[in-house]
């Protein structure tokens, strides 16, 4: 009789918490539908997937299509540059982030209002907006900045068929847009620290520079290190508005600017192969699932308070 | 943590201002500043070319202030407007409508996972997270919504998917644990349903975070061009952000729309390259124009959700 008694205590329990559980039901449903549905169609990485057969009628082909995507030229360049962009992103990111925070702790309250909104401001814009005002100063014929090259006596600069560029470009357009955001919310971090340490800290005589490396930075980090570990754990999500709309999916361009999410989309929608697309897109999961949890892990070794759970 | 926000505003207002460095001050304020310009400088670039003289464009390019102003561009867009007020219908349809649902249905999985008493708040929490770390990626959620759900080239392809987001749900059950959970036991003693208690005390009390997280949700759907993308065909359903993308390389279909009204200019002299950036300036403006009153609000809700997580 004890699996009967377990299932009678439970479904009490379940009575008991019945409304809570129905007020979540929808969101729960949604997940279900939109979430975990889709796994299953991750067996369409070991199948030739035909649209008349459907998902469960199609063809298996094992590893096919990993195959076929390892063995070309696209794996290499598009993890590298997914990879590299976003290495770059994190830590010139986070290190000017902070460095404004700490400086945004450091004046008035009335100006920075100001500065806040400003530097906030792009992160409200669209990639496709954003793809018009780097067109606006890329632009060969008319773009501001060749302009600017040829008022100086030097050569217009061929912005949109050059990939040895687009680095630099797409590294800046990226920090424009999202520096603002995560700055102030590392400054929202550093209102949390409780004021009494700077008060102690100035009655011992501590200068403003030892109070942001002996107090901000130290009590930062936890913060820091939280938004670290997501950031890695999505290392191999590249953010498709940036590198779509941005380099205007220009072939001459891919060299440095395709990376995983674009060259998934593009085999999806323009090549139409859905078995070897979904196959990335598995590679992309797996990849970006084992590096969150080594990053938790590894944080959990330094310092168990700092890591996620 | 808004209590500690607070209580730092309160200690920085009331120090002396005379006791820090006015150099360092006066320092940290110019970089500010000059950083401010070098933010806002892209943002005048688009709205400058979109109001300079199309002839001065052809022949000196684009420049940061206008050489010779001219509204033509707006005028054109706007006498015929067929095109961009279909897509205005579309981005207003698709925000208001995905903004409540989507937040009522934040709040109330939000509602349930923050009641320390509910016996499946771990379980919920980790169901609800999981999808954060992994996913099945963009093709099988391609053949879910287009072979499965069928929402290919309607409206609730623009909106659906984007209903629940995780990160939103988090800020949201950041609030909320904070609410005084003490009344609703006695709301519950004197016989309460949660459903009466999620509606008529929950909900009153967390206006600022239904504002917060509705922002940000509104933002997404305002800014969506991925749906689009993805899932829409018809000319008339495309929203605004997929149809500044779509005119990014060709202005022809605008100017093909415009035999039929009435504007009486020669189609060579058509306005292309301004037309261009004003479209941009239409779609990013209304969102630009509403931010700044609601700045205060997205710290608010940073600052709980980035450090509660």
């Amino acid at each position: 009789m004890q699996p009967m008694g377990w299932i009678r205590r439970e479904w009490k329990h379940m009575r008991r918490n019945r409304e809570l559980f129905l007020i979540s039901l929808p969101a729960l449903l949604f997940k279900l539908i939109f979430n975990y549905l889709p796994l299953i169609g991750l067996v369409i990485a070991f199948k030739k997937y035909n649209y008349a057969k459907g998902l469960l009628g199609s063809d298996w082909v094992g590893f096919k299509n990993f195959d076929f995507f390892f063995k070309s030229d696209y794996a290499f360049r598009i993890t590298r540059n997914t990879i590299l962009y976003n290495g770059v992103f994190i830590v010139l990111g986070t290190v000017i982030a902070v460095g404004l925070a700490i400086l945004m702790n450091e004046i008035g309250r009335h100006w920075l209002k100001a500065y806040q909104t400003v530097l906030f401001l792009p992160y409200f814009l669209s990639w496709v907006v954003i793809s018009y005002v780097t067109l606006g100063f890329l632009d060969q014929k008319s773009g501001f900045l060749n302009g600017l090259l040829g008022s100086m006596g030097f050569d217009p600069v061929k912005w949109y068929q050059d990939p040895q560029l687009w680095p630099f470009i797409l590294v800046a357009v990226y920090l424009w847009k999202s520096v603002g955001f995560s700055a102030l919310i590392y400054y929202a971090g550093i209102l949390g620290i409780d004021s009494s340490y700077y008060e102690a800290a100035k009655i011992d005589g501590a200068s403003k520079l030892q109070m942001v490396s002996r107090i901000t930075v130290p009590l930062l980090t936890p913060l820091i290190i939280i938004l670290f570990i997501v950031a890695v754990g999505g290392i191999f999500r590249a953010d498709f508005g940036l590198f779509y709309f941005v380099p205007n999916d220009v072939g001459f361009l891919y060299a440095t600017t395709d990376v995983i999410d674009t060259y998934v989309y593009r085999s999806l929608r323009v090549l139409g192969d859905v078995g070897m697309s979904t196959a990335v897109g598995l590679y992309q999961s797996v990849v970006g699932f084992v590096l969150v949890l080594s990053a938790n892990w590894i944080t959990k070794k330094i310092n168990s308070d700092n890591a996620l759970w | 943590m808004n209590a500690n926000i607070e209580r730092a505003n309160a200690v920085r207002t009331a120090a002396p201002r005379r006791r820090r460095m006015p150099v360092e001050q006066v320092v940290i304020n110019l970089f500010f500043i000059l950083l401010s310009i070098v933010v806002l400088v892209p943002l005048l670039l688009v709205v400058s070319i979109s109001i300079t003289d199309e002839q001065s464009l052809l022949a000196s390019g684009y420049h940061l202030f206008p050489k010779k102003i001219d509204w033509l561009a707006y005028e054109v867009i706007l006498k015929s407007p067929g095109q961009m007020l279909r897509a205005y219908g579309v981005t207003v349809t698709v925000t208001v409508v995905g903004t409540i649902v989507g937040l009522l249905l934040t709040a109330m999985i939000a509602f349930s996972i923050s009641r320390r008493d509910y016996r499946y708040r771990r379980i919920t929490t980790l169901y609800v997270f999981f999808t954060m770390l992994f996913s099945g990626g963009l093709v099988p959620f391609y053949i879910l919504v287009t072979q499965y759900l069928h929402l290919k080239d309607t409206i609730w392809a623009l909106i659906i998917p984007y209903l629940l987001n995780p990160f939103y749900v988090l800020i949201m059950k950041g609030f909320l644990e904070k609410l005084p959970h003490e009344v609703f036991e006695s709301a519950k003693i004197d016989g309460s349903s949660e459903w009466r208690i999620f509606f008529s005390m929950v909900l009153p009390l967390s206006t600022p975070a239904l504002a917060t997280v509705g922002l940000f949700i509104a933002f997404v759907y305002w800014n969506d061009w991925w749906l689009g993308l993805l899932f829409i065909d018809a000319p008339n359903l495309v929203p605004l952000q997929l149809l500044l993308y779509r005119i990014m390389n060709t202005m022809e279909f605008l100017i093909n729309n415009i035999d039929r009204v009435n504007v009486a200019i020669d189609l060579s002299a058509f306005p292309n390259l301004s037309a261009r950036m004003a479209m941009a300036v239409l779609a990013a403006g209304p969102m630009m124009l509403v931010f700044p009153f609601f700045q205060r609000y997205f710290v608010a809700g940073l600052t709980v959700g980035s450090v509660k997580s």
